[in-house]
């Protein structure tokens, strides 16, 4: 039978819907018209695309992986190998779309992937002609000569051929969101089991969420020809569903997959909020990704139906014969107007005289069982198999063999295919659990050492009938949340028929019998692996790409492991089975990132003077999450450097003020204050008297510095403590760490204050000048009253309350003022206007960073995790006189050796050359290389105050080397330049001006 | 995960930052220990494959630092501590921990 | 039987009736000259060299599942050298140069992809401290390669240079970095090893060791005791679970790796990428996925699974360097366990009992290390003293102080 015949539509509406029957769960009356490959179709709404293709009479749809192979659906569901497309178009297109899934919409677009140049006629189809050289696993054994020509040749081809769909390389345009949600009661799946242990928590008062991955709940209810008490099940499905939307304590969540199960009850599931509407509302999330704590779980997930390996059993229109129930019940769908039933059991029967009532007619049901149920209808061939099929887009004929042998053709458009069912014990085993053999259904069954507080509920437990389903819904949820099951009301009637499956998975003789459709694994792929002995299933997995394709191997794993078991004469159960990992189904990556993205990414902190610094015209880096100005431009300069050196030698020349709020704060408070901060400092702080600051190095407990800063006594009980701005957070993790666990019964509390103060540094010969503008008449900042690493609690501009530090990290006179962070803006405005007179500049993080390298002050690059105070040229602050954090280990001899690396400065010789941060120090004569290595600059500026370029570097030994004339490498940028080495304070290294 | 906090109750282990295993409260003697005992604090674990006590600090929470007893194969929590109660029970079994209110 | 494409064909034309197992399934013998305890990829890679290379006889290797099962088979199968040590980068480049011969070596195409590396950087601390290291690989011989942004956007026009929270400010490139099939690294060693007289012992797991008068006489394992003259323990992720058998504590953490998959896309990712601002790295495969990764999840586990906020934050750092990502879908997320170490570097190293060896503590950058970590591993086996790029894997280096702390983050191991 062609894909385009004559129009057997029976109403007019069905417009070339040639295989539209009547009923189905569509609205009629609501059509819609979409697009496959350019070409325009109608369906309905309830549709998804493939029943709408199925209904216009299309059954090819893709193409496979490796082989090109032409393919339709093989399934209803998410388990879908073969019907993957491209939705939609432009940026919005989004590749490898199961249109098995895809709700269909007015407008639609859809286009098929991996064809060239085009899906009835792809040229890559000829890799089909030569399967036989592209067995499992022959890239493993060949293009290995020359060398040279993987790269080059052979992987370039290979790649082209990889992937299905493709990305668009633009930005997603969608927004997702986050959210989180809280229950008793969590149910997986919303068929008749799933309805019944909802509404039984529900009834009794519990917090429920109830999940399904379908628009539509009822699960298989909505496929069947079958009815719960005089209801239809679809109609019962409803029915529960509209009950259950009256009680305010159940959230009832459809098109939301449970993706994952994690530890202490917490599940992710993706909401499909938009994917059904053409368009969605501005601002509307696409998806949202919940994480939901729930106390118990029911896993309602139903079980997937599972093939049967004969030849050439992926031809467009051979399908799952559930599927086939599900397009014909609930969609009013048929593949073809002709079908043959292949099965092994029962319920390939019920797909036939569901059919046989729709109108399809039944060339026959082939069963492998010789005792095999009869028919009135149709026939029943039993004891036989199909052995072949025909059909080069699509199948026309299906060959049956009989137990003799003997074989004849049987012409038909459609194969239903039933080798019974598997549960979707997916969850179950999320957390290692592997599910357990089930010697009377043949069939994984979930592990009973299931993840806490879950149970197992339906068809996922292996209870395939619906009053199995109905009864084991009440039974999890009345023993989960210990509800009496004698207070409540009897079930419905249900379809309580004996349920049995033989374990059949392969039609004696297959070779080219597909396992895994898309990626194209045969059974003789399998045979392949058994003899070259890659029988482990990960071994099986891994060498023939078994169950890697984008349908997570839901229809072909059980068929690989029961090859390979017949192969290696084990049971099955001894063969094993693989993890079954998270996501349930393939998750949009943007979903799982949610609005974590673009600038919102990471959340950004502002300094108190941000505003008045963009006001400013000031340039922004990012340091940490933080914005800090980086430099002011003032007009007429065109490089930063210009800024940045106006910067500095104003600052120097007069005054300069920079935001340093970022720095960490953290108020050490308590009689044991001193106690505390001896003990988490290697230098002393026992004796420091109040209003006077000391620096203060902090050694981790392995004797490498962590963090240096200042500790002010602001009373005898309160020290503030500053931390570099990159160290905040894990300085005070570190020193709630000592305080917690190593002294807990110190009397002392810490808190962070970063934020509560905003801070600024006042620097230059005018610092002091400037300062008593502001500063409140009754406090004398004079050098003799508040000398060099002075403190104190302050008030300024009449009254404020203020703390004061008399500290240089400049190097000048300078002083470091905190007001309350909501003054800080004020605060810098009026800092502004007063010291107009002075010419008074802002600087940024860059003049800030000259200055401290022109002082040879260490920071963030020379506290980089792998220097010892000795390496920075403090080793006499760790005191020997009493016992710090790291102090011990500090002492090792590989921490302490002659030639260790200090810290020292680095001027070129030429003035003109330039110094590389980055760069590694070698002797001036000898070879360049690692073995010759002496050291590397950590920091590296442009000394407008000097004239040159200057660099603080480690040096082996450096402390002796000064004077020596050294060369400066970095083969990376491709400079080398002569440097002398030198003292790293640079400027005023008698300390001078900060005394001034 | 989910720990649940002896003073705020159970908390998403994401407000959590992780240290390692709570051996850390047991910092050698300053003044009788040897390099040996210094090195096997700072760097030896039990490192179980079972029952695992360690240090959690609720660092976007209340900042205590707690005492975790979990499974590292399950994952399962049995018990949390106030890492501050457990280091002082310890201090009244250990000499000198380094405050000088210890063993009082 | 050697692989070769005229092999294929021949076979192809022949019914496939001449392929024969990768590696043979013997009986255990009661001696072993050497036993190396792991069938992953370090262990595979230490039995080829020590029977090819450094001419060892009667050569075992136990493994309690099958070979191949534990990190090399669950990685996100990068190759590089770009590291800084003294102590690491001569060995990394090692390595990288055993893989560019390596097929050629094993009749084996296990697909070494020399399709770069590059580390992006976006500020200006990260930029010295790439240049330091870009400067210490060439020292060592190694390529290495500074890009600035304008560069980096021709060759990787997807990034975010619009709005991007932390821009892309240049990047340290390694050419010779790149990707490799990882579950055929472990068969290409098994098959080459066993061709060498190697016996591979699945399923036989190590309960315990025969220790006497300090010297380690074998092991007892699920198929009876196996003796000795020397055994290797390879083992990294368990490392601490079997040396507790021999009484040992480890400067070693387990903890858990999370990595990822995306379907099968058309090509579109040239080589890796890392984001330096973001716990993210992404390749894409022969295959068309995606392979990516981020942080550990930071507790100690033996699970082999993860949590949900690390997928999180994984994805988040994805979509803020690449937002076209957004509407690939994720396929499958696995984890592996991590031998962490104190400072983030391995051990090859004798061990206090007589006879016992360890190779162990690899963090997450154990399989570019394979190759090397073999041949280091066979040359201390067989010849007692460690390889020269190696010397510096010592046990007791935190005695010392002589740790190798990469990223400078002490001895906190989920902080490596």
């Amino acid at each position: 039978m062609a894909d385009h015949g004559t129009n057997h539509g029976t109403h007019h509406r069905t417009h070339g819907q040639i295989n539209r029957l009547s009923g189905g769960q569509i609205d009629r009356n609501k059509p819609l018209s979409f697009t496959f490959d350019g070409k325009t179709f109608q369906g309905y709404h309830g549709d998804t695309l493939a029943s709408a293709l199925l209904a216009n009479g299309v059954r090819l749809m893709g193409r496979s992986f490796k082989y090109h192979r032409p393919r339709g659906p093989l399934t209803a569901g998410s388990e879908e190998p073969n019907a993957i497309v491209a939705l939609r178009s432009g940026a919005y297109q989004e590749p490898n779309t199961r249109a098995t899934t895809a709700e269909l919409f007015d407008g639609l677009e859809a286009t098929s992937q991996n064809r060239w140049p085009s899906l009835a006629f792809d040229a890559m189809a000829i890799n089909d002609r030569f399967s036989n050289f592209l067995t499992a696993g022959f890239y493993y054994k060949t293009f290995m000569w020359p060398a040279a020509f993987w790269e080059k040749i052979y992987e370039p081809i290979i790649r082209k051929a990889a992937g299905l769909g493709a990305l668009t390389g633009s930005a997603d345009p969608d927004v997702y969101d986050k959210g989180f949600r809280h229950c008793d009661l969590l149910v997986v799946g919303a068929g008749p089991s799933g309805l019944m242990a909802a509404r039984t928590a529900a009834e009794a008062g519990f917090e429920v969420i109830i999940a399904d991955e379908d628009f539509r709940f009822g699960g298989r209810l909505n496929s069947e020809h079958e009815f719960i008490g005089d209801q239809a099940g679809a109609d019962w499905a409803a029915s529960q569903v509209a009950h259950l939307g009256t009680f305010s304590n159940v959230r009832v969540m459809s098109r939301t997959t449970v993706i994952g199960t994690f530890d202490h009850g917490i599940y992710g599931a993706v909401e499909r909020v938009t994917d059904h509407l053409r368009t969605s509302a501005e601002g509307q999330p696409r998806q949202i990704l919940w994480r939901i704590y729930a106390k118990h779980t029911v896993l309602c997930a139903g079980a997937t139906e599972r093939p049967i390996a004969f030849n050439n059993n992926d031809r467009p229109g051979v399908m799952l014969a559930g599927a086939m129930r599900s397009y014909a019940n609930r969609w009013g769908v048929s593949a073809a107007r002709d079908a043959v039933i292949f099965t092994s059991n029962d319920d390939g029967h019920r797909t036939a005289a569901d059919l046989h009532r729709q109108g399809v007619a039944i060339a026959a049901v082939v069963d492998t069982r010789a005792d095999a149920p009869s028919a009135h209808e149709y026939a029943v061939i039993a004891g036989t198999t199909v052995t072949d099929t025909r059909g080069r887009l699509g199948l026309n004929a299906v060959q049956v063999t009989d137990a003799t042998g003997h074989s004849r053709w049987l012409k038909a458009g459609s194969l239903g295919v039933s080798g019974g069912w598997n549960p979707n014990v997916h969850l179950t085993s999320h957390q290692g659990a592997r599910p357990v053999w089930n010697d009377a259904l043949n069939a994984f069954v979930p592990s009973p050492s299931l993840p806490p507080h879950m149970s197992v509920a339906g068809a996922a437990a292996g209870m395939l009938s619906t009053h199995g389903a109905l009864h084991s819904g009440v039974d999890a949820a009345c023993k989960a949340l210990e509800i009496d099951p004698r207070t409540l009301p009897a079930l419905p009637k249900a379809d309580d028929r004996p349920v049995t499956q033989s374990a059949f998975w392969c039609v004696q003789g297959s070779e080219r019998a597909w396992l895994d459709q898309q990626n194209d694994v045969t059974v003789k792929d399998v045979k392949l692996s058994h003899q070259e002995g890659f029988r482990a299933v990960e071994h099986l997995k891994r060498y023939t790409t078994l169950g890697m394709a984008t349908d997570q191997g839901k229809t072909s794993n059980m068929g690989g492991l029961a090859v390979m078991a017949e192969l290696t004469g084990q049971p099955i159960a001894d063969v094993g089975t693989t993890m079954f990992r998270p996501p349930y189904t393939p998750t949009a990556i943007g979903v799982l990132a949610g609005r974590s993205r673009g600038k919102d990414f990471h959340p950004v902190r502002l300094t108190p003077s941000h505003y008045w610094a963009k006001e400013r015209g000031a340039v922004f880096v990012e340091v940490g999450n933080w914005l800090r100005a980086q430099w002011f431009p003032i007009e007429g300069e065109t490089h930063w450097r210009q800024s940045v050196d106006r910067e500095v030698l104003a600052t120097r020349s007069s005054v300069g003020v920079c935001d340093c709020t970022t720095l960490g704060k953290i108020d050490v408070q308590g009689t044991d204050a001193a106690v505390f901060l001896n003990k988490v400092y290697c230098n002393g702080f026992a004796k420091l008297a109040v209003g006077r600051t000391r620096y203060g190095l902090m050694l981790r407990e392995d004797g490498i510095a962590m963090d240096d800063g200042t500790a002010a006594r602001l009373a005898e009980d309160h020290f503030v403590v500053t931390t570099t701005t990159a160290n905040a957070g894990k300085v005070y993790q570190h020193m709630e760490f000592v305080r917690q666990c190593l002294c807990p019964d110190l009397d002392v509390q810490l808190i962070s204050t970063t934020e509560s103060w905003a801070q600024y540094a006042i620097a230059g010969p005018n610092a002091r000048a400037l300062l008593q503008k502001v500063v409140d008449a009754e406090f004398d900042i004079s050098n003799d009253a508040f000398p060099f690493m002075a403190c104190g609690a302050i008030t300024v501009c009449g009254g404020l309350r203020a703390r004061l530090f008399r500290i240089s990290f400049s190097g000048e006179l300078a002083f470091e003022l905190a007001v309350p962070a909501r003054y800080g803006d004020a605060m810098m405005r009026r800092l502004m206007d007063e010291g107009e007179e002075f010419n008074v500049t802002p600087y940024g993080t860059e003049a800030l960073g000259v200055m401290r390298i022109e002082k040879g002050h260490a920071a963030g690059n020379e506290l980089n995790g792998t220097t010892t105070a000795q390496n920075l040229g403090l080793g006499r602050m760790v005191s020997k006189a009493k016992d710090s954090i790291g102090s011990k280990l500090s002492e090792r001899v590989g921490l302490n050796t002659e030639d260790g690396l200090r810290l020292v400065g680095l001027r070129p010789l030429n003035p003109k050359d330039k110094i590389t941060a980055g760069g590694h120090v070698m002797s001036a004569e000898g070879p360049v290389n690692a073995a010759h290595d002496q050291g590397y600059v950590t920091s590296a500026a442009y000394s407008p105050t000097l004239g040159n370029m200057i660099g603080l570097a480690f040096i082996k030994s450096g402390s002796e080397r000064i004077g020596d004339r050294m060369r400066l490498v970095s083969p990376l940028t491709k400079t080398s330049v002569e440097v002398e080495v030198v003292s790293p304070h640079f400027v005023d290294p008698e300390g001078e001006r900060q005394r001034a | 995960m989910i720990i649940n906090h002896p003073l705020l109750g159970p908390r998403d282990s994401a407000e959590f930052t992780y240290l390692g295993d709570a051996s850390l409260l047991n910092r050698p003697d300053p003044d009788t220990a040897t390099p040996k005992d210094w090195h096997d604090y700072a760097y030896l674990r039990d490192n179980p494959a079972g029952l695992h006590r360690e240090l959690w600090f609720h660092e976007g929470g209340d900042r205590s630092w707690l005492v975790v007893t979990r499974n590292t194969v399950t994952h399962e929590i049995t018990k949390v501590e106030l890492a501050r109660d457990v280091a002082r029970g310890l201090a009244s079994d250990v000499a000198g921990m380094g405050t000088k209110r210890s063993g009082g | 039987m050697r692989y070769s494409g005229f092999k294929v064909i021949k076979e192809a034309l022949t019914g496939h009736k001449g392929w024969r197992p990768a590696w043979r399934d013997p009986e255990p013998q009661s001696h072993y000259d050497i036993v190396i305890i792991g069938g992953g990829g370090h262990g595979l890679a230490t039995a080829h060299y020590l029977a090819k290379i450094f001419g060892q006889k009667r050569i075992a290797v136990l493994e309690k599942g099958w070979i191949g099962g534990g990190n090399v088979g669950r990685n996100t199968t990068i190759i590089r050298s770009n590291y800084l040590l003294d102590g690491n980068e001569p060995f990394y480049e090692f390595s990288l140069k055993l893989w560019e011969g390596l097929e050629q070596d094993l009749n084996y195409n296990a697909m070494v992809s020399q399709r770069g590396i590059m580390n992006l950087i976006h500020s200006d601390a990260q930029r010295d401290a790439y240049i330091r290291r870009g400067n210490a690989m060439i020292l060592n011989g190694a390529d290495a390669e500074y890009m600035d942004a304008d560069q980096i956007r021709k060759e990787y026009p997807f990034l975010n240079f619009d709005d991007a929270r932390f821009p892309i400010k240049g990047g340290l490139a390694q050419r010779r970095g790149g990707t490799v099939r990882h579950d055929a690294v472990a068969w290409g060693y098994a098959r080459s090893a066993d061709s060498h007289g190697v016996d591979i012992l699945q399923n036989c797991e190590v309960t315990g060791f025969r220790i006497e008068n300090g010297k380690c006489l074998g092991v007892e394992t699920s198929r009876g005791f196996i003796g000795a003259g020397r055994v290797g323990c390879a083992v990294a992720g368990s490392s601490g679970r079997l040396m507790s058998k021999a009484g040992m504590r480890l400067p070693i953490e387990s903890h858990v790796l999370q990595a990822f998959v995306s379907e099968g896309l058309k090509p579109i990712l040239p080589g890796v990428i890392t984001f330096g601002a973001g716990h993210f790295y992404v390749s894409q495969s022969d295959k068309g996925g995606l392979v990516f990764g981020g942080d550990i999840d930071g507790y100690n586990s033996y699970a082999q699974r993860g949590n949900l906020p690390v997928v999180e934050d994984v994805c988040e750092g994805g979509m803020a360097l690449m937002p076209m990502i957004g509407r690939a879908r994720l396929l499958r997320m696995w984890g592996g366990i991590m031998d962490m170490s104190m400072d983030g570097s391995p051990i090859i190293d004798r061990t206090h009992i007589d006879g016992l060896y360890f190779n162990g503590g690899w963090c997450y950058g154990g399989f570019k290390a394979t190759p090397a970590s073999g041949y280091a591993f066979a040359h201390l086996l067989a010849r007692d003293i460690p390889h020269p790029t190696a010397t510096a894997y010592r046990f007791d280096r935190f005695e010392t102080g002589h740790m190798i702390d990469e990223k400078g983050m002490g001895n906190q191991p989920n902080l490596h």
